[in-house]
């Protein structure tokens, strides 16, 4: 009595990882940081996120669907979500709504279907819409708080929705009032007036390291970053190339002139080094797939960050560099590709 | 300073060294290792298919009705030297007839079907009667004629393998002990259960390919498998025989990754393991030469795992060539209650099959039976996220990644540069892949694809070089017709010349002859 | 402003002049592009194309009489392959030169044939074998399939036949590709 089966290809194995699985991984590992930018800055951050999932779910739906692709398949990757994320960490807690819709606009339909979607983007998408915001709107960029800790009052749930609904400052105060340069302004400002970093840093923003506040976030970064590095969802490459060139770039020029370059580990906790590190230089879609390309690609982008920083227009680079890198990676995927077994 | 291949490749065995890549898997051998090795009963029908190697089909040299013994000749095929098959029991042949062969297409071949008589007769055997007097070229010659092939998945024919290689020149031979796919036991019960046998086909084969040394690989988890070969070893007296402990990470037991370990050397690409003196075989046809040489048998029977979730009580079977499968499960037991899936193989390289009426062939060194939680469920493909696993895990160090985008985009000339032929289809980037992307299939596809554009190539050449061939005999034969008219108008011309002289001389003649006043 | 357009007109031909003079120091030898053309062409040697052979339609092609689509056996896959090869957009198979069919190969229905020799002197590739009053076959690896036998033969005694794959020459399929490939 012969008996027939429905037969399916190999590896005959429950699956190993998903694509949604990878980028939820991603997600916890950022939680932490989360947590602490709360602590430091106000619930502020919560409704930016909340806000840019909803757009970016909201234009990934439309072009899915503008595009005939399996809705429920590609909604469910995380992948928009994580953009989201990525971007709404970027920018500042108070930034009115429509920062976070023009800057999904940008990330989910031009820099990702427009691309081809999922898998097919050459930029960063997350990067690609910081960037589109940062440059056509300078000024909504700049509602950076200071830390709770030396900040003039304390802001409450409704204050920040508020403010960011309305795009009016909270409580009727003006926005110099509330609002206070980043540790790398701090730095920019003082140098193009003459004062020495050491002058610089003795600004109430500046903690141990680098920005108050910003300091532990990096920490928080850091951590979420070595456990995706232990659950294998990234690669050491980047991360170690990036941060590598960082602290020995940094400490050459500071080496060099003291004066107007911040020591490396000024340059490693503030701003967006370590979570350009682990979260955005590590995309792998819009990065280097081989082991050498990813080295060089990390050590670009460290690069490219730190020129900026000292000799470029924006008080922070990563995210130009990682654009820039963006660009050459197929170059240098190219260029580095291993040699076969037995060749 | 670099040291010369062949003599680092000598010192096999001393060190080990590492492979790129490779998974780390969950062995699931256990379950088929509780019990010794059993022999399957008499089948009440025979299927032996007639294809089972690469190339065309075998020519059956039995006929319908015909009466045949056990180990008698029912098939031969030429391809990679003289190939043969060999009835599996004595009784008569009823049929050669379509039926399905266990081939990864799911297609129907012909078969020679047998209905054993119960006698279990063998043909009049001729061993070699002490093999340690014969030439290592009688040993080649009873290998070739016995239907041997390598019994580790590839049925690559022994017989040639070993004649091409004493031609190279062999100082080690390697046998494969490191069974690295989850789930296959055969080849660890065979060396726990007739290690002797083993050892005796080493020493044999050794000697047909003048190779100087052995060296047995094994797994480090196989403890008592170890014990049992080290005593058959210092029974039988050799000294050129080492056993060599290997990790056990998949795909160790491909031969190319298995020289890696043991020597640190890469076989060169597109080359042979015998380009570097070495000469790999399974445990399984050591012993199968063994049997062909002393004993005279040809190969007809195999070792064969039936295991996973879906059968009752997994073991390892001794199954003739021909059996349906159908009855070595039930020999095990049955089928479990969500038995999903049935494939030939292991759960990493082996295919699907839709019939359990599909017969044992010489490649079948697992039979797996999945239920469904062992399998994944049908999933949509998603596109390649480039997380770069899946280059991370290949043993040949390929990208495929890139290899999947030209492929599908009919880029052959990257696919050659990226080395597609190198590929050795061991699953790992599938396994790996979070799109669930099918890559093995995708790179068989493209194999066979590039096969067919070499085909087109090699057809187009020839038929380019039969019309200019053409076209230069027409223009010969226009230009001989050609001059073969003018020098027949010249002729003529000559001819009414010469005949113009004729008569201006008979004129001449004749005026002289006749001067008239 | 003067400034500006000076500056850039100069930077501009410094430039122009630049690339020129390295476009002829860096050239490489190529073969020429008939030879490339040809090694792409089936080289089915049918005349679909309306040229007498696939080496006066690559000599077409390159001398720009004659468009990359006029190829039936090559089909679409070799109309892609030219269109790479000279940098031209891929088009489809122009319908008035034929269309694309899978391969077949020629047979003669030996008990039908007369021997007049008349496809022996038309085949492209003389892949048919025989003699004047005596059996014509064809020989079936070298057959390309090119369909000039069949109008020659008085008696009508020649098939085009698929050529089939047995499991021997079984090839993986392409696999279906996924919700977003």
């Amino acid at each position: 009595m012969s008996r027939s089966f429905d037969t399916g290809g190999a590896p005959h194995f429950p699956p190993h990882s998903t694509v949604s699985r990878v980028m939820l991984q991603v997600i916890y590992a950022l939680v932490p940081a989360i947590a602490a930018h709360v602590w430091f800055f106000g619930p502020g951050i919560l409704v930016q996120i909340v806000l840019a999932c909803f757009f970016a779910l909201g234009f990934e739906a439309l072009m899915l669907i503008l595009r005939k692709q399996p809705l429920r398949l590609f909604l469910g990757d995380f992948s928009a979500v994580l953009t989201a994320i990525l971007f709404a960490l970027c920018i500042p807690p108070l930034a009115p709504w429509w920062i976070a819709l023009t800057g999904m606009l940008f990330a989910i339909v031009v820099a990702k279907h427009l691309y081809g979607g999922l898998g097919h983007n050459t930029f960063n998408p997350a990067m690609v819409g910081y960037v589109v915001v940062l440059i056509s709107f300078p000024q909504a960029m700049t509602a950076w708080l200071p830390p709770s800790s030396i900040a003039p009052a304390a802001l409450s749930w409704s204050d920040a929705l508020v403010t960011i609904f309305s795009g009016q400052p909270p409580g009727g105060l003006a926005w110099d009032a509330i609002t206070e340069a980043t540790p790398l302004d701090s730095i920019r400002t003082s140098i193009a007036t003459g004062k020495m970093i050491s002058e610089a840093r003795q600004l109430p923003v500046f903690g141990d390291f680098g920005g108050l506040g910003w300091e532990w976030i990096a920490n928080w970064y850091a951590l979420g970053g070595l456990w995706l590095l232990w659950r294998r969802v990234i690669s050491w490459h980047v991360p170690l190339a990036m941060l590598g060139t960082v602290i020995a770039l940094g400490g050459l020029t500071y080496l060099i002139d003291p004066g107007s370059n911040p020591a490396p580990l000024q340059h490693l906790f503030s701003g967006a080094v370590v979570v350009g590190a682990f979260f955005i230089a590590t995309d792998p879609v819009s990065g280097c797939t081989s082991t050498r390309g990813r080295l060089v690609f990390g050590a670009g982008v460290g690069l490219i960050t730190l020129v900026i920083r000292r000799w470029g227009g924006y008080p922070d680079g990563v995210a130009f560099a990682v654009l820039l890198m963006n660009m050459a990676a197929p170059l240098i995927d190219h260029y580095t590709r291993p040699r076969i077994f037995g060749k | 300073m670099k040291i010369d291949p062949l003599s680092q490749a000598r010192s096999a065995g001393q060190q080990l060294h590492h492979f790129h890549g490779g998974l780390r898997l969950r062995h699931n051998k256990k379950i088929s290792c509780q019990t010794p090795i059993e022999k399957t009963p008499l089948a009440t029908r025979y299927y032996v298919p007639l294809l089972q190697h690469s190339g065309r089909e075998a020519d059956a040299t039995v006929s319908q009705g015909q009466k045949v013994l056990k180990g008698e000749q029912i098939g031969c095929f030429e391809h990679l030297g003289r190939g043969c098959i060999h009835a599996p029991t004595s009784g008569t042949v009823t049929a050669i007839a379509r039926h399905p062969i266990s081939h990864p297409s799911g297609a129907d071949g012909r078969c020679v079907v047998i209905k054993p008589d119960g006698l279990d007769q063998w043909k009049e055997l001729e061993p070699i009667d002490d093999w340690e007097q014969a030439s290592p070229a009688e040993l080649r010659q009873v290998i070739g004629s016995a239907g041997i092939v390598g019994l580790g998945g590839a049925v690559f024919p022994t017989g040639f393998k070993v004649n091409q290689a004493s031609e190279r020149g062999i100082h080690t031979l390697v046998l494969n002990g490191s069974e690295c796919e989850p789930y296959i036991s055969c080849d660890e019960m065979l060396m726990r259960e007739q290690p002797g046998s083993i050892v005796l086909g080493a020493r044999i084969l050794q000697k047909a390919v003048g190779a100087s040394r052995t060296i047995i690989a094994i797994e480090d988890q196989m403890g008592v498998v170890n014990a049992a070969l080290f005593r058959a070893v210092e029974k039988s007296g050799a000294e050129t025989i080492d056993i060599v402990k290997v990790t056990t990470i998949y795909p160790e037991g491909g031969e190319k990754q298995l020289i890696k370990v043991l020597t640190g050397l890469e076989v060169p690409s597109g080359g042979r393991p015998t380009d570097l003196g070495l000469l790999c075989q399974n445990v399984a046809t050591a012993t199968a030469v063994a049997r062909a040489v002393t004993e005279g048998k040809p190969l007809i029977e195999r070792i064969v795992t039936v295991t996973g979730n879906g059968v009752r009580k997994p073991r390892n079977l001794l199954a003739q060539i021909g059996t349906p499968i159908s009855n070595l499960v039930d020999q095990c037991g049955g089928y479990a209650s969500d038995a999903a899936r049935l494939v030939l193989g292991g759960p990493m390289m082996g295919y699907a099959l839709s019939t359990d009426s599909n017969p044992v062939i010489k490649a079948a060194n697992c039979i797996l039976v999945l239920s469904e939680d062992d399998i994944r469920p049908p999933q949509p493909e998603m596109p390649c996220i480039r997380c770069g696993e899946c280059a991370r895990v290949c043993p040949s160090i390929l990208l495929p990644q890139e290899l999947n985008r030209a492929i599908r985009n009919g880029l052959w000339d990257d696919v050659m540069e990226l080395g597609l032929a190198d590929c050795i289809e061991c699953g790992c980037c599938d396994f790996v892949c979070p799109s669930h992307i099918p890559l093995v299939d995708w790179f068989r596809f493209g194999k066979s694809e590039l096969h067919l554009l070499d085909q087109e190539r090699v057809r187009a050449e020839a038929a380019r070089q039969r019309f200019e061939a053409r076209e230069a005999r027409l223009e010969r034969l226009k230009r001989e017709r050609k001059k073969r008219i003018e020098d027949k108008k010249l002729a003529l011309q000559e001819n009414s010349s010469k005949q113009q002289k004729i008569a201006a001389a008979i004129e001449r003649v004749r005026s002289r002859k006749s001067p008239k006043p | 402003m003067i400034t500006a357009i000076i500056l850039i007109t100069l930077l501009g031909s410094l430039f122009g002049l630049g690339l020129g003079w390295a476009a002829g120091k860096f050239r490489v030898d190529s073969d020429p592009v008939v030879d490339q053309i040809d090694a792409v062409l089936p080289q089915t040697q049918c005349g679909q194309c309306n040229f007498p052979g696939c080496r006066p339609y690559a000599e077409a092609i390159a001398a720009g009489e004659a468009d990359i689509n006029q190829c039936p056996p090559g089909g679409e896959a070799g109309i892609q392959a030219l269109a790479d090869l000279l940098g031209l957009e891929a088009k489809p198979l122009n319908p008035e030169n034929g269309e694309e069919k899978p391969r077949t190969v020629a047979v003669i229905d030996e008990a039908v044939c007369i021997g007049c020799t008349l496809c022996i002197q038309a085949c492209p590739v003389d892949a048919i074998v025989g003699a004047a009053k005596l059996m014509h076959t064809v020989i079936e690896a070298e057959c390309t399939g090119c369909d000039l036998c069949l109008p020659p033969c008085p008696v009508d005694c020649i098939e085009m036949v698929p050529v089939t794959t047995e499991t021997g020459t079984w090839s993986w399929p392409r696999p279906a590709t996924g919700e977003a490939g």
